[in-house]
C-alpha cells in the first residue's frame, strides 16, 4: 500500500517537473557579475547576464556577429557620414512602467560618454559630439567625424539604454527594456531572470532562468551530469567533453569566441619595463602545449592581440614562436638574472591551469614566477584596478577590443603615442580597406612591442542538454542570450 | 614478547611513505616541476611506473615529494598542539580546580567547539593561502587535543602514593610534573600523537583539496585529488594513486596508534 502511494507520488512529482521544467532554463557561468550594470562595469560576466535579456540597445548583436535593429528600428546617415538619426520602437517599457523615449536614449549616450562617466568603453562613445532629441521617437546623434564602426559600437552591451530614474541602482536593481526581468540575486550562488509580460517584442518561450556560478571543473562537470544544470556555455573542464559527446541526453557547443587569452604583462612593472625582457617571456611561451595542456586541444594560437576567425587578423604567431634559446640570449643581452616574477592568476580553469604550465616554461629560461591564486573579486580589485602584479592570465572575451592598448591606464599599462594615434584614425576611417590596412598595423605594433604574451583564442567549449535549442554557437559578443532558447518536446 | 600484527602492519606501511618522503629529498624519478604535456596522462608503464598526470608529470615522483609536504605539515602541526597543549596540560593538572585550571579548560574547550576544518579554511582565507597556514591552523586544533589529554592522564597520577612522597619530600609542582608526571603519561603522549599525526595528514590533504594547502607548483596529496578528479574516467590512474596514498599512510598511521596503544597501555595488557 505505502510502496503503491509512494510511486504515485513519485511519478505526480514527475509530471510536474516535467510540464514545470520545459519552460525554464539553468545556465552555468564560470564567474559571477561584480553587479549588474554593464554601462558601469568592465567584467564580462555582467554582459554575460543581461546583455539582449534585461538591456537592450539601439542595435545589437545576433549569434552570426551580424548587427540587427533593437530599440532603434532604423537609422539614417547623412551624406558627410556624421549625422545618425535613429528612429525608436514605440510603446517599448521598462521594467518599471515608464516609457523608453528619446529622451532616455540621450541620457544614456550623454552619461556614458560625460567626463566623470564610469563606463567601461568610453571609447565607444568617444567620437559623439552631440544628441539631441527630434521629438518622442527620434535622436539625432552626431559625430566628430565620420565612424565606420559607430553602429556596431551602438550594440555592446556597455551602449545599452537605461533610464535616468533607475539607472542610480542597477548595480544591484536592473532595469532595462529587455524580455527578461531580474527576480533574485542570490550572491555567491545565483541570479534568476524572469519573463517580462510587457515586452515589445517577440516574447521569449522562456519563462525564466537561473544563472549559476561555478568555476570549478570537477563541480561543474557534477552538476552537468547531475542536471541541476542544463547548460554551460563556458564550460570549464573542457577534458571532460568527450564524455558528454558520448552521452546522448547533451549535445557539445563548440565555436569560437572573442575570448584572446594572454598573459598580459604589466609594462609598468619595473622588472618589465625593457622590451627584451618582455620578448624573453614571449619566445619562452610554447603555446600549444598551453592548448593541450589547459584546454585539452581547445583553442587557436595567436600571436597578437585579435581573433582569428576574423577578416583582418594577422598571423604574427612567428614573431613569438617559441625559441627558449632566444630567451635566455634576450635575457642576458637584457642584464637579468634572478628574475622573480608574481604570477596573479584568476579562478577560470584556463587560468589556474595554463598559469601552471606557463611557470614551468618561465623557469626553463631561468624566470621564477611566484604563482598565487586569487578569487575573482581579489583579481579585479589587486589586479585589473590596483595594477598590483608583474603577470596575469586572462581572457578578454569582448569583440574587437584592440582599442584598449590606446589606454595607457588600463591594467597592463601599455602607454604608446603612435598606438593611441592609429586607434584615432581607425575611428575616423570608414573605407573598409583603409580600416584593415590600420587594424593590421595595430596589431603588428603591439607584437613588435611584445606587449603581452598572446597565447591563444579561446573556444567555446560549451555543453548543454540535448532538447535545448537557440543557444548561441558562437560567442561573438559576451552575451548569454536567451530570447531565441527553447525546449524540444 | 610477540608484537601485534595491527602494530607491525600500520609501522611498515608508515614507514614506506617516511621512506619516499625522505628519499624524495635526494632522489625522485623525475622532476616535480618538469611538465611535458605531449606525455599527459599515460597510464602505468616500465618508464612511469604510476603513469602521468594531467600535465605530463611523473606521479610517483609527485607522489614522493607530496610525502613530504604531507608529512612536513603534520610533524610540525602536532609539534606546535605537543609544545603547546602539553605544558598547559600539566599546569591544568598541578592546579587542579583553580582558577588556572578553569582558564585552561574553558580556553580548550572553545577552540575545540569550531569544527576545525572551518577554522582551518577561515585562518587560510585571512592570511592567504599557503602550507605555513595550513601548518598554523591544523597546529592551533592539536593543543587542546593535547592539553585534554594530559590532564587527564596527569590528574589520576597526581593521587598516587609516589607522587604524594615526592611533595613531601618538598618538591615543587613543576619538578614533580616535568620529573614524574611527565615521563609517565609519555605513552599516552606518543599514541595521541601518532593518531594525530595522521588527522594532521588527513587535514592538509583536505586543505589542499579546497585549495588552501601549499600552493603550486609545489605538490601536494588533496591537490592531485582535485585537479585529477574529472579525468577520473579517461584516466582513472591519475586520481586513484593520490587517492590511494592518503588511504594507505593514514590506515598506517592509525593502525600503529592502536597497537602502540595496545602495547604500551598496562591495563589493556593485563587484559589480554
Amino acid at each position: 500500500m505505502f510502496t503503491r502511494l509512494k510511486t504515485t507520488v513519485a511519478a505526480l512529482a514527475l509530471c510536474a517537473g516535467a510540464a514545470f521544467g520545459q519552460d525554464s532554463i539553468t545556465i552555468g557561468m564560470q564567474l559571477e557579475p561584480p553587479n549588474l550594470d554593464p554601462t558601469g562595469g568592465a567584467a564580462a560576466a555582467i554582459d554575460e547576464v543581461v546583455y539582449a535579456n534585461v538591456f537592450e540597445g539601439l542595435t545589437r548583436y545576433q549569434s552570426d556577429g551580424s548587427i540587427a535593429p533593437a530599440l532603434a528600428q532604423s537609422w539614417d546617415v547623412s551624406k558627410n557620414g556624421t549625422g545618425y538619426t535613429f528612429h525608436l520602437r514605440e510603446g517599448v517599457k521598462f521594467h518599471d512602467g515608464t516609457d523608453m523615449n528619446a529622451e532616455d536614449v540621450k541620457f544614456s549616450l550623454d552619461r556614458a560618454r560625460a567626463e566623470d562617466s564610469t563606463n567601461a568603453q568610453k571609447a565607444l562613445f568617444a567620437g559623439i559630439a552631440s544628441v539631441d532629441v527630434v521629438d518622442d521617437v527620434t535622436v539625432m546623434v552626431t559625430l566628430s567625424a565620420p565612424n565606420g564602426s559607430f553602429i556596431t559600437n551602438m550594440a555592446w552591451g556597455d551602449a545599452v539604454i537605461v533610464a535616468p530614474e533607475s539607472v542610480g541602482d542597477a548595480a544591484t536593481n536592473p532595469v532595462g527594456t529587455g524580455p527578461f526581468k531580474l527576480g533574485r540575486w542570490v550572491q555567491g550562488d545565483r541570479i534568476e531572470i524572469v519573463a517580462n509580460p510587457d515586452y515589445w517584442g517577440d516574447k521569449p518561450r522562456l519563462k525564466s532562468a537561473t544563472f549559476k556560478f561555478i568555476s570549478d571543473p570537477t563541480a561543474a562537470f557534477a552538476a552537468m551530469m547531475a542536471g541541476d544544470l542544463d547548460a554551460f556555455p563556458g564550460y570549464p573542464a573542457p577534458e571532460t567533453l568527450v564524455q558528454f559527446q558520448a552521452d546522448p541526453r547533451f549535445q557539445l557547443l563548440i565555436g569560437s569566441t572573442e575570448g584572446e587569452t594572454i598573459l598580459s604583462i604589466n609594462n609598468k612593472s619595473q622588472k618589465l619595463t625593457d622590451v627584451r625582457v618582455r620578448k624573453a617571456i614571449a619566445h619562452a611561451i610554447n603555446r600549444q602545449e598551453i592548448i593541450d595542456g589547459a584546454m585539452f586541444g581547445y583553442g587557436t594560437p595567436i600571436g597578437t592581440h585579435f581573433a582569428p576567425h576574423h577578416p583582418d587578423y594577422v598571423d604574427l604567431t612567428g614573431q613569438s614562436a617559441y625559441d627558449p634559446e632566444m630567451s635566455k640570449t634576450l635575457l642576458a643581452e637584457a642584464g637579468v638574472s634572478e628574475l622573480t616574477l608574481t604570477l596573479k592568476l584568476p579562478p577560470p580553469s584556463y587560468a589556474r591551469r595554463g598559469g601552471e604550465i606557463i611557470a614551468a616554461q618561465l623557469r626553463a629560461v631561468g624566470i621564477e614566477t611566484e604563482i598565487s591564486n586569487l578569487e575573482w573579486a581579489q583579481w579585479l580589485e589587486q589586479v585589473f584596478r590596483g595594477k598590483d602584479f608583474d603577470l596575469t592570465i586572462v581572457s578578454h572575451t569582448e569583440p574587437m577590443d584592440i582599442n584598449i592598448y590606446a589606454r595607457p591606464d588600463y591594467y597592463f599599462q601599455y602607454d604608446n603615442p603612435d598606438f593611441q594615434q592609429l586607434m584615432v584614425d581607425l575611428n575616423l576611417a570608414s573605407d573598409p580597406a583603409k580600416r584593415s590596412e590600420i587594424l593590421g598595423a595595430a596589431q603588428k605594433m603591439i607584437a613588435d612591442d611584445y606587449v603581452n604574451g598572446y597565447l591563444f583564442q579561446l573556444a567555446r567549449t560549451g555543453v548543454a542538454n540535448a532538447k535545448i535549442q537557440g543557444l548561441w554557437p558562437n560567442s561573438p559578443t559576451q552575451a548569454n542570450d536567451l530570447t531565441g532558447v527553447s525546449w524540444s518536446q | 614478547m610477540r608484537l601485534p600484527g595491527q602494530l607491525v602492519f600500520g609501522a611498515v606501511l608508515s614507514a614506506v611513505f617516511l621512506l619516499a618522503a625522505l628519499v624524495s629529498l635526494v632522489w625522485t624519478p623525475y622532476g616535480v616541476e618538469d611538465l611535458v604535456i605531449s606525455n599527459k596522462m599515460k597510464p602505468p608503464s616500465g618508464a612511469h611506473w604510476l603513469g602521468t598526470d594531467h600535465f605530463g608529470r611523473d606521479i610517483l615522483s609527485m607522489l614522493m615529494v607530496g610525502a613530504r609536504t604531507s608529512i612536513a605539515v603534520a610533524i610540525v602541526a602536532v609539534g606546535i598542539g605537543m609544545a603547546l597543549g602539553v605544558p598547559l596540560g600539566l599546569a591544568a593538572a598541578a592546579n587542579r580546580g583553580s582558577l588556572l585550571d578553569e582558564v585552561i579548560m574553558r580556553g580548550n574547550d572553545l577552540v575545540f567547539a569550531f569544527p576545525s576544518l572551518v577554522i582551518a579554511i577561515l585562518i587560510t582565507a585571512v592570511f592567504g593561502p599557503s602550507a605555513l597556514n595550513a601548518i598554523l591552523a591544523i597546529g592551533i586544533f592539536n593543543i587542546p587535543v593535547f592539553a585534554r589529554v594530559t590532564r587527564g592522564g596527569a590528574l589520576s597520577l597526581w593521587t598516587l602514593d609516589y607522587v604524594l612522597a615526592a611533595r613531601v619530600a618538598g618538591k615543587g609542582r613543576l619538578r614533580i610534573s616535568v620529573e614524574h608526571i611527565l615521563t609517565n603519561i609519555a605513552n599516552l603522549l606518543i599514541v595521541q600523537g601518532t593518531i594525530q599525526f595522521s588527522l594532521g595528514i588527513l587535514a592538509e590533504a583536505g586543505l589542499s583539496y579546497v585549495g588552501l594547502g601549499a600552493q603550486p607548483p609545489v605538490p601536494s596529496w588533496g591537490r592531485m585529488l582535485a585537479e585529477s578528479q574529472t579525468l577520473i574516467s579517461l584516466a582513472p590512474h591519475v586520481a586513484v594513486f593520490p587517492g590511494l596514498a592518503i588511504v594507505l599512510t593514514v590506515l598506517g598511521l592509525n593502525l600503529m596508534g592502536d597497537g602502540l596503544r595496545d602495547l604500551l597501555d598496562p591495563r589493556l595488557r593485563r587484559a589480554r
